[in-house]
């Protein structure tokens, strides 16, 4: 939307629209000079006249009341209540943007967090203030997957519960129902705030929700000492709302219309996420996007790849063959998990025996291509011991129940389960005083 | 006269003043009532386009801007090793100070402290002639490294009036009075400031034939990078740019690390930080972080800065090579500051060239691989000095055909491929050894024959040999099985299996694997070729090859690489024995301990 004989209008600012029948929606400055301004209006621009539309500018940017009172409650993709409570008595207002957090002070992450799903802490550990995304497709079980983690979360030997920071964004409503009646079942409603944009609100609300979610994220960490988890489902309707506006402001567009900016934005988003020196609080992030068409190498994907600290991946194929979670471990990682594991943080074998099931299981699928040519009796003795140690990996450490959370030593044991089944001289990634210590298998 | 002009158009980090008709090109200016930093890319008429390196949000058309008269420069004198600034030369820790853990608008800060006191010795004398470029004397700027007090390179030819003697001075003191041959009297301290576009002058370059050794085999031994090279890291997300660009941070033999982390996450920059200053230089045996400067944009901090952040770097890159050290400097990611690019272009209604990158991004790619080089200083004492550059890119969806990695293909000489299904595999580094090259290898064999041994360029063709054979009868293997193959290719395959995984790769992540030195890669490639063709004897002999993977040497040779420390190397000699105990007698009863 342009605005004419615009005087006083700056950058950023918010705007409030009155429309002609006394509706009011909200809007920012997207562009400002020679007496015009283009705004972007949150709540779309239908039923917008051109004549009789008025517009004050309101001198401030978008700003979020926040509190303590915040938790248990629920939001509006803009952070308006929408529970039918009254609004929550604010502590202070904060820039929905955020600032970019300094280098400098950040504190680098290390602490492992135990989410009780095996192939997560076993091979692609989460840490204290991480952004680790999951990579669906349509109809997988990636809300499962984010209701378990943010039930089970907990960092060994502390006791303080995580508060959940959840956004839907652009998603179902029975999507939406699903986190909040897991959330209300295990009790951790009351540490959360939920803010909600339907598939049938407005596209362009959907900028704002996860940065609202996020401000109201760093001021429970930062300000009220909380370590919070931020689920983002789903960052794809997310970055297709920015490319709604882009293409209707005619930018000069990247790869498959998306902005060029599209990657600085979801960073603006994903990069608000960490712990800093001298607090106590952390924002861990796990958004969560579907791949249009299963493919990674989709612009959504792609440059959110580029930014988080890794991914988690879920396959069609293990999913197809029922297997909860159907995390591919090929293409999944945590970046972080060098960082959170090994002596002194979990067991001194962790990473170690982490590799070597990447590499088995790795070795698993080039044998099961194989065998599809040459079929089993083609196989050499190591290779069919390989045939059955991907077989077990799936059946025995990736699978588990929506309610199973296996504790670490349980995980690990699981994973040397595993490696038992291959010959000592295999295990070329574990040190020897390890393959001593807890080897089971033979030469 | 400065400019004195006012906003009349915001859009993001772009912004359209007037009444700018005495500001230049690249001139840095004060924007709006906060007084943010821009610079000048665009003048037409009175109106200058002005990229601004810090938020924008509030600023108003009306609001003024004030020319400053100076290009967009860096300080250059001792103070600025250990720091980590932003794109424009601001110390990440002074901007915490004043704004806390985020980074706030409109922050002055002095890049280093001009207050501190530095223990100057000088090296010339009264009467001597200096010219731009000379040395004057020096200080300890940290443990490891003396900073030469450089005459600016563009100062005339003078001679020396007064030098300071000895002695405790801050960075403001004069430290020397020289006249230069036509009479202008010249006054000198011990730091200077230089436009970040602008290429430091030297008076000579040389050809790059010195390795630069990073203790990473792959790239040391099959596609090493010379001192004063170029070289890119292309690789979809999560395949390993940013460790290995940390790798050579860490082991490089330079004297100077110059990290600059561009449009990328601010945990790896946090990472250095904290990792940098217990990370023992396993030449001097003190902290890295005093070899070390960051220069940090990371992908939430102003876009314009970003564009910035890789000038500023390789500025005082160039700055420590006309004291005659040799400085890497590695940048992370190119790509990022490509995007960087095209927002600004974008934003200034430029026509757009491929996937909307400007036109000038393949010039603006050359000029910057161009600043690499071994040259010769300028000015006296004679030295040389180089600047090594790395690059890492990130091509959307790992697709090597965009307009960023072919462009730079174009203007640098070694070239790392990372593979999107090695990283899969957890293969790391997954640096492709097919699609990988290096420009420098005949230039730099010279060195490694000298240094480590002559058979060196011999056992490096002959190892990869065995993996370019296996790379062709894995095709066959794919199709028809391995049964297919005569028992001698099998042989090529184990072994291949067997470079990929003891010498291939490298775990950045276990404290003996980390750095790998010369001597210890060359015999690692040495057992490996010699138990090929121990193994091509035995076959020929008529033994077993089941019997041969069933050597208990072979998990030996693997884990050498992580049992094996740089200072139990001998150990290794061990093992070449038992190697070749190993294929003697029927095979089967030697045992094998390290
Ligand atoms: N296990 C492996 N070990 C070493 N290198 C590998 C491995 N898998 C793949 N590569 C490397 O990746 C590259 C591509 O692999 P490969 O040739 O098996 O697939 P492809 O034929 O290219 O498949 P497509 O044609 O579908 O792209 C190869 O050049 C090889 O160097
Ligand atoms: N040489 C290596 N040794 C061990 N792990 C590695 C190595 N290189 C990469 N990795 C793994 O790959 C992950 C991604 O690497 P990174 O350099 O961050 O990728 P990129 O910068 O290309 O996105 C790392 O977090 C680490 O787990
Ligand atoms: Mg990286
Ligand atoms: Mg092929």
């Amino acid at each position: 939307m342009v605005v004419d004989g615009v005087t006083k209008a700056s950058f950023d600012e918010l705007v409030e629209i009155e429309t002609n029948d006394g509706e009011r929606r909200l809007g920012k400055v997207l562009e400002v000079g020679s007496g015009k301004a283009v705004v972007q209006v949150f709540e779309g621009t239908t039923g917008l006249a051109i004549t009789g539309t008025r517009v004050k500018f309101l001198g401030k940017t978008m700003a979020m009341p926040v509190s303590q009172e915040l938790l248990g409650r629920v939001f509006d993709g803009l952070g308006r209540p929408n529970d039918g409570l009254p609004d929550p008595v604010a502590d202070k207002f904060l820039d929905v943007n955020g600032e970019p957090m300094n280098p400098q002070s950040r504190e680098y992450p290390t602490s492992f967090i135990q989410t009780g799903v095996s192939v997560i802490d076993g091979m692609l550990t989460l840490v204290r203030g991480q952004k680790l995304p999951i990579f669906s497709g349509s109809g997988m079980s990636h809300n499962i997957l984010a209701a378990q983690i943010a039930r089970q979360a907990t960092v060994v030997g502390t006791n303080e519960d995580f508060a959940v920071v959840f956004a839907a964004i652009g998603v179902q409503y029975s999507e939406a129902q699903y986190f909040k009646r897991s959330l209300e079942e295990s009790g951790a409603l009351k540490r959360s705030v939920l803010f909600v944009n339907l598939a049938d609100d407005p596209a362009i609300e959907r900028i704002i929700t996860p940065r609202v979610a996020l401000t109201v994220a760093e001021y429970l960490a930062f300000d009220l000492g909380m370590h919070v988890l931020a689920i983002l489902t789903d960052m794809t309707n997310y970055a297709e709302a920015l490319r709604e506006i882009s293409a209707a402001r005619e930018e000069v567009p990247g790869r498959k219309g998306y902005p060029g900016y599209l990657y600085t934005d979801l960073a603006n988003n994903y990069e608000r996420a960490g712990r800093i020196k001298g607090k106590n609080g952390s924002v861990t992030q796990m958004p969560i996007l579907s791949m249009p068409a299963d493919d990674i190498t989709h612009p959504i994907p792609d440059l959110t790849g580029y930014i988080t600290e890794g991914q988690v991946v879920l396959g069609r194929d293990l999913f197809r063959k029922g297997i909860y979670p159907p995390v591919n471990v090929m293409m999944s990682l945590s970046r972080l998990m060098k960082d959170g594991v090994g002596e002194g943080k979990t067991r001194s074998d962790h990473m170690e025996v982490g590799n070597q099931l990447y590499d088995a299981y790795s070795r698993a699928q080039e044998v099961r291509a194989l065998a599809e040519i040459v079929g089993k009796a083609g196989l050499t003795g190591v290779d069919l011991k390989y045939l059955d140690a991907g077989d077990s990996f799936e059946t025995h450490f990736l699978k588990q129940s929506p309610d199973e959370n296996r504790n670490l030593d349980e995980t690990l044991s699981r994973a040397w389960d595993i490696l038992a089944t291959l010959p000592e001289g295999e295990l070329t990634k574990i040190k020897d005083k390890h393959i001593q210590q807890y080897y089971k298998g033979s030469k | 006269m400065v400019a004195n002009g006012k906003i009349v158009w915001v859009s993001g980090p772009a912004v359209k003043a007037d009444g700018m008709s005495s500001v230049k090109m690249y001139e840095t200016v004060e924007v709006g009532d906060s007084k943010l930093i821009g610079e000048v890319i665009r003048l037409t008429g009175d109106v200058a386009f002005i990229q601004v390196y810090e938020s924008t949000s509030g600023l108003k058309p009306g609001e003024a801007v004030i020319g400053t008269g100076q290009p967009l420069s860096v300080l250059l004198g001792p103070g600025i090793i250990g720091r980590i600034y932003d794109g424009i030369q601001r110390p990440l820790d002074e901007i915490a100070e004043k704004s806390g853990a985020f980074i706030g608008r409109g922050i002055t800060t002095s890049p280093v402290d001009m207050k501190k006191k530095y223990k100057f010795t000088p090296s010339v004398k009264k009467d001597d002639t200096i010219l731009g470029g000379s040395i004057l004397g020096a200080v300890e700027e940290t443990p490891l490294l003396t900073h030469r007090i450089l005459v600016p390179p563009n100062y005339p030819e003078a001679t020396i009036t007064e030098i300071a003697k000895e002695g405790e001075y801050d960075l403001e003191h004069i430290i020397g009075h020289a006249n230069s041959k036509n009479g202008d009297k010249i006054e000198l301290k011990m730091y200077h400031k230089w436009p970040v576009r602008k290429p430091r002058p030297y008076s000579e370059r040389f050809d790059p034939t010195i390795p630069l050794i990073t203790g990473q085999r792959i790239i040391d031994t099959y596609f090493p990078i010379a001192k004063g090279g170029t070289g890119a890291i292309p690789g979809g997300f999560g395949t390993g740019k940013t460790v290995t660009l940390h790798q050579i941070a860490k082991w490089a033999d330079s004297k100077v690390v110059v990290y600059i982390g561009c449009g990328e996450r601010g945990n790896e920059m946090t990472e250095v930080l904290v990792e940098f200053p217990h990370l023992i230089d396993p030449r001097s045996q003190r902290p890295l972080m005093e070899r070390t400067v960051l220069v940090a944009n990371t992908s939430n901090m102003p876009v314009a800065a970003r564009e910035a952040s890789i000038y500023t770097g390789v500025t005082m890159a160039e700055y420590y090579r006309d004291m005659g050290y040799d400085v890497v400097l590695v940048a992370d990611s190119t790509s990022r500051w490509a995007e960087a690019l095209r927002e600004m272009s974008g934003r200034l209604e430029e026509m757009p060239a491929e996937e909307g990158y400007p036109s000038y991004l393949a010039s603006r790619l050359a000029e910057f691989y161009e600043r690499a080089g071994r040259v010769r200083a300028l000015g006296s004492p004679d030295r040389s000095g180089s600047v090594t550059l790395v690059g890492a890119v990130s091509p959307s969806g790992a697709d090597f055909t965009e307009p960023v990695t072919t462009h730079t293909i174009r203007f640098i000489k070694t070239f790392w491929a990372l593979d999107t299904r090695l990283a899969y595999s957890r293969h790391y580094p997954s640096i492709n050894w097919m699609q990988s090259y290096s420009g420098y290898l005949e230039d730099i064999s010279k060195w490694w024959k000298e240094n480590v041994s002559p058979d060196w360029y011999e056992l490096r063709a002959e190892s990869y040999h065995i993996l370019q054979r296996e790379d062709t009868l894995k095709e066959i293997v794919r199709l028809l099985g391995p049964e297919a193959l005569p028992d001698e290719e099998k042989l090529v395959l184990e072994v291949a299996r067997m470079l990929k995984i003891g010498i291939l790769q490298q775990n950045s992540f276990d404290k003996v694997d980390t750095y790998c030195g010369p001597a210890k890669q060359l015999k690692l490639v040495r057992l490996m070729v010699m138990f090929y063709k121990e193994a091509q004897k035995a076959l020929k002999e008529g033994k077993s090859l089941a019997d041969i993977r069933a050597l208990p040497i072979i998990t030996t040779l693997l884990k050498a690489k992580f049992e094996v420390t740089d200072e139990q190397i001998s150990k290794l000699d061990e093992i070449e024995k038992n190697l070749s105990d190993s294929f003697k007698g029927n095979m089967k009863e030697v045992k094998v301990t390290v």
